[in-house]
């Protein structure tokens, strides 16, 4: 599925949060259509890591290129990379003051200076695409968790992003839910998204991913197709993660 | 009590007369507060400087002392504030455009004070929304303007109303002061005319000067609570 052309490239990235080293010289490369699951003990930096990706946290040293491009200070440049690059979160963060239609042609509209029809009608299909259709006029609150986080989906794909960045999209979610955020994402990454996912849901990875990260201590420990890293996990700490999550 | 009667020609002009000064001092508050805010929530650190040095500045500042500056400082620098005479609105509000600058002085003075206290009322509505809703705009690509207009500034309204009331009812009984710095005939000046130059009991001069008061800052606090009421956002 992988075109093995690097889309995302991190080299030697650190940062600190005052004295936390939370990125240990982390590099990797996420080829285009792939589909990386990051995973690790909480603390590990794989959220960070995650959200280096779309600078929403800048970071100390190193490089970051998306789509061969450096990633821009702040501003207008990397308002149009993050536009780019889709990001789905833990808590969802949909606009608690729109519908959820508007959720969804907010960035279409306003970013990429789309008709508000043609957004309207893409947003739709979206949604339709996601299995909310029906919910299309009620607000965030209104909403299950599970219909959040897909609308949230929804809201991402909008902007037709080249990839999309997922920090753990289901550890807010009850346990009847998750199945429906896991559905919509394996359809994505069957369909050839570029996707980075922080998740807990080895299911996922087992099924979906191209590559496992195990991350520990800000450190990039492994990175390995899934079933050889399930089966044979080569360092001490992925045997001893494994282990713990993997026995219950 | 009489003189709430027979005088009621000079109660009546004092509340017009501070009405008009307070309306414009409104405005221009939450105008030049709203940009003092913008500052200090900006991603560009200089511009954020400058907007905590203005409220720095502005909200440790005893009113009264902002009013001696504006009233001798400005003339000092050669002002007499005429920017403020703008077509139109001195129609309307004709002290505006009077010869005696002292209404104009006293305005900016007013303006000045209040803004850096609806800046910080507006900044604590900003605060209340979860961070997440910002960074769900900036990672669709939406600007910091962008960013601000249709996701933050929305929803902030909701936790700014109550402190923003205040801060307005507050600016409304702090104009009792502009009477003494040269604009004759508002509200508080208007009992001092009445008590001391045409000698009425104070007593019945300040319950009738306090009505005056009441009548702009009651209405003001309930139509607040309704706009609180009717700005509820559900999470």
């Amino acid at each position: 599925m992988s075109t093995g052309e690097p889309l995302i490239v991190l080299e030697a990235v650190n940062k600190w949060f005052g004295p936390l080293h939370v990125l240990h010289d982390v590099s990797l490369s996420v080829g285009k259509g792939e589909v990386v699951v990051v995973i690790g003990p909480s603390g590990s930096g794989k959220s960070t890591l995650c959200r280096t990706i779309n600078r929403l946290e800048p970071i100390d040293s190193g490089t970051i290129t998306f789509d061969g491009r450096p990633l821009p200070a702040e501003g207008k440049a990397l308002a149009r990379l993050r536009s780019e690059v889709g990001m789905v979160f833990q808590s969802f963060n949909l606009f608690a003051h729109k519908t959820i239609l508007e959720n969804v042609t907010l960035g279409p509209v306003k970013v990429r200076k789309e008709k508000p029809a043609a957004a309207r009608e893409r947003a739709l299909a979206l949604l339709d695409r996601v299995g909310i259709a029906n919910q299309a006029e009620k607000y965030p609150a209104q909403l299950s968790g599970g219909q959040q986080q897909r609308a949230a989906i929804a809201r991402a794909l909008a902007m037709q992003p080249k990839a999309l960045l997922f920090d753990e999209p289901t550890s807010a979610l009850d346990p009847e839910m998750v199945g429906e955020v896991l559905d919509v994402m394996t359809s994505l990454a069957r369909e050839g998204m570029t996707m980075v996912v922080v998740t807990h849901e080895m299911g996922f990875a087992r099924h979906a991913a191209n590559r496992v990260i195990f991350m520990a201590d800000g450190q990039l420990v492994e990175d390995a197709p899934p079933a050889e890293f399930f089966a044979n996990p080569r360092s001490e700490r992925a045997r001893d993660f494994l282990s713990k999550i993997l026995t219950h | 009590m009489n003189v709430l009667i027979d005088r009621f020609d000079v109660f009546a002009g004092g509340f017009w007369l501070t009405f008009q000064i307070c309306l414009l001092a409104a405005i221009g508050a939450l105008i030049l507060g709203a940009v003092v805010a913008v500052l200090r929530i900006s991603p560009v650190p200089p511009l954020r400087a400058v907007g905590t040095a203005y409220v720095t500045v502005f909200r440790n500042m005893p009113l009264t002392v902002v009013m001696f500056f504006a009233a001798f400082g400005l003339p000092a620098l050669g002002s007499n504030a005429d920017f403020l005479r703008i077509p139109l609105l001195d129609q309307v509000f004709s002290r505006l455009g009077a010869d005696l600058p002292y209404f104009r002085f006293a305005l900016i003075a007013l303006v000045l004070y209040t803004a850096a206290f609806v800046c910080e009322a507006l900044r604590s509505g900003v605060n209340a929304v979860p961070p997440g809703q910002a960074e769900a705009a900036r990672s669709l690509g939406l600007t910091f303007g962008q960013n601000l207009r249709h996701v933050v500034l929305p929803q902030s309204w909701k936790a700014s109303v109550v402190p923003l009331g205040s801060v307005i009812i507050a600016m409304i009984k702090n104009s009792a002061l502009v009477g003494f710095f040269g604009v004759a005939g508002d509200l508080s000046q208007s009992a001092d005319q009445l008590t001391s130059a045409e000698g009425y009991a104070f007593i019945p001069v300040a319950i009738g000067i306090s009505i005056g008061y009441l009548i702009m800052t009651v209405p003001l606090g309930a139509l607040l609570d309704r706009l609180e009421k009717r700005q509820a956002v559900a999470r």
